[in-house]
């Protein structure tokens, strides 16, 4: 192993949204694909510059919200039809009008909790992520746009991607190390 | 006319973050301590009563039969509607596009926790025995009986868990951004690691921003017809019995208009206090208590329909118990709360005809105060007059109420403030990050179609 420490990539800084998303389209254009904008809030029209499909998580919810709703039928019929039938006020046992409020909590409970993990394993959260390291990145969540280019992209090449940024508009780039 | 702009003050992203920031990062003032120890002892004051219940049990309220339900039902469903406005601002508003939204909705989704926090208590301890609360739960137990999910109760507890559930997750995934801001601001240690942990390594990349973005919209989705079932579910407890007064179809809109403006009072009479406090005028405007102002309005005739409403179907039925228990609530016993409620809830929200009264903050506070009260009256209305006068003379009865009573219902308003004021302290008020994106500067031109990759190269 050698004691100098692997690239991990490139980070950039912009001017604000409206360059950020030039500088997306541009990367793109020149073939770029494990790059990332950073910004304080989403930029309309980033994914189409960056050619970015839609997002799956409503598959995840759909699917949560399907089991949510089925095991609630389930639970709900095999409980008072099946497994203790008890007459109370003449009611059927297996009263669908009734069991309709609690399928419908229970498919939109199901449907929350898939939403907030299936969103949580999608973002890939990384709490030591290299771009960390850059004093400057820290301004995203404040007034920051910025790019970080990973160092694993076929087209990346230090120089070549430094003169591509500057071209774009970007700043203050920096080299970020793998940690 | 041009529109006025959604946040005054020409803010630039850097001030919106340090605005907002500030607030939970500055040393908090003395008021500050001065009212949460106040609101503080007030909850105190309602866990020592609760603590006395559990003990001694629902004797000590002014509970009897035929009253069976009294001022615990009431402040249940009265707290329970007051959330719903939190959950219409941030899901309903956030569907139909309404920008305006973006200032108010984190607090007000706050409100909605703690008001379902505060109403949560009253189901649970109104059944005595608050250690076979499980019961509810469908897990097996020793007596080898389910719960009966026929019965409205028992929607209402599913209702409500998942509605308190749906809120919370709501409002976390729209904290994320802020908790980030506020990571990357932390200068001690306690901060960085608690907002580090709980913004998720957010990095406001835009393959994030995709996922984040949708995750939000499906929860806006799927709270918005939940919202709207909830308060349905809750008016179910009444409507599906037979008491006069009570069965009724018209409840479930009526309960869901009710809620929408009680929760609208209850969020105006907050911000116009925050917004003094915090000095977040540009934030939120005049126009934004103009707006709210409206919802309460329309809601509040809805209302007033219902009420109406009620009175020809009892008429019109021509069912002599049903026609018996609307003269009871209009002439009988608790004839003074239903003319106070009917001057609070119909009288008094025709004044917001006026747009100088729905921008003149002092009078908008008194009147979302009133508004508060007379819907708090509407639910006592409800309850407690029809069940004192059911079907046979010989089992009428009368409810008053006890010293437990009203200090379980006042500490209750105790913990929704401290809560509040909590939240005020530790997390920011304001979605930073949503108000900055309906910044002007945040705009783009449409841009270009991706160049070619030779173009580039």
């Amino acid at each position: 192993m050698t004691n100098e420490k692997k690239t991990w990539g490139m980070f950039a800084q912009f001017d604000g949204a409206e360059s950020l998303l030039r500088a997306a389209a541009g990367l793109r254009g020149a073939g770029y694909r494990r790059f990332e904008c950073h910004s304080p809030f989403p930029i309309h029209g980033i994914d189409e510059a960056t050619g970015e499909p839609r997002s799956r998580l409503g598959y995840i919810s759909a699917f949560m919200a399907l089991i949510g709703g089925s095991g609630a039928i389930l639970l709900m019929g095999w409980t008072s039809a099946v497994n203790f039938p008890l007459v109370i006020s003449g009611k059927p046992f297996f009263s669908y009008q009734a069991f309709i409020p609690i399928t419908f909590a229970l498919a939109v409970l199901f449907a929350a909790v898939g939403t907030l993990l299936g969103m949580i394993g999608l973002i890939h959260m990384r709490f030591h992520h290299p771009v960390f390291d850059s004093e400057r990145f820290r301004r995203f969540s404040d007034d920051g746009f910025s790019v970080s280019i990973q160092a694993s992209d076929p087209h990346f090449d230090l120089e070549k991607t430094q003169s591509l940024l500057v071209s774009l508009g970007g700043n203050h780039i920096e080299v970020l190390t793998q940690r | 006319m041009a529109e006025a702009p959604l946040i005054a003050g020409n803010p630039t992203f850097r001030s919106v973050t340090d605005k907002i920031s500030r607030i939970v990062e500055d040393r908090a003032r003395l008021n500050w301590y001065l009212a949460i120890a106040f609101t503080g002892s007030l909850m105190l004051m309602m866990f020592g009563m609760v603590g006395w219940l559990i003990l001694r049990g629902i004797g000590i309220w002014g509970n009897n039969i035929p009253v069976g339900w009294g001022w615990d039902i009431t402040n249940f469903v009265f707290w329970v509607g007051i959330g719903h406005a939190g959950t219409l601002i941030s899901a309903i508003l956030y569907l139909l596009r309404q920008k305006w939204r973006t200032s108010i909705n984190r607090f007000s989704e706050a409100m909605t926790l703690f008001a379902i926090i505060c109403a949560g208590i009253y189901p649970a301890i109104h059944v005595g025995r608050v250690w076979v609360l499980y019961w509810l739960i469908p897990v097996p137990n020793q007596m080898e009986v389910w719960p009966n999910f026929r019965s409205p109760l028992l929607w209402d507890a599913f209702a409500v868990g998942t509605y308190f559930a749906c809120s919370v997750m709501f409002w976390y995934v729209g904290l994320i951004p802020d908790l980030a801001t506020l990571r990357d601001r932390a200068r001690t240690r306690l901060r960085k690691i608690l907002f580090g942990l709980f913004s998720l390594g957010w990095r406001g990349g835009h393959r994030q921003w995709k996922h984040h973005e949708l995750a939000y919209l499906i929860l806006a989705g799927i709270s918005t017809p939940l919202v709207l079932s909830v308060h349905s579910i809750v008016s179910t407890d009444f409507a599906t019995s037979i008491l006069p007064g009570w069965h009724s179809t018209i409840f479930p809109p009526y309960f869901v208009a009710g809620a929408i403006f009680s929760g609208f009072a209850m969020v105006i009479s907050l911000a116009i206090i925050a917004r003094k406090v915090f000095g977040l005028e540009d934030y939120i405007t005049l126009s934004h208590f103009d707006k709210m102002a409206k919802i309460m309005m329309v809601t509040g005739m809805m209302v007033g329909y219902a009420y109406v409403m009620e009175f020809f179907v009892a008429w019109y039925s021509g069912n002599a118990y049903e026609v018996y228990a609307f003269k009871f609530r209009a002439l009988g016993d608790y004839a003074w709360a239903f003319w106070i409620m009917i001057f609070c809830n119909v009288v008094v929200p025709e004044f917001l005809w006026f747009r100088k009264l729905r921008t003149n903050l002092p009078i908008l506070f008194v009147i979302s105060i009133l508004v508060n009260v007379g819907m708090w009256l509407e639910r006592f209305v409800i309850i407690v007059s029809s069940l004192s006068r059911d079907f046979l003379p010989s089992s009428w009865g009368h409810f008053t109420p006890t010293i437990f009573d009203i200090g379980t219902f006042v500490g209750s308003i105790g913990l929704f403030l401290t809560l509040f004021l909590l939240f005020l302290r530790f997390l920011p008020m304001v979605a930073m990050s949503e108000v900055k994106r309906v910044l002007p500067q945040a705009e783009v031109s449409r841009h270009e179609k991706p160049e070619s990759d030779e173009a580039k190269r």
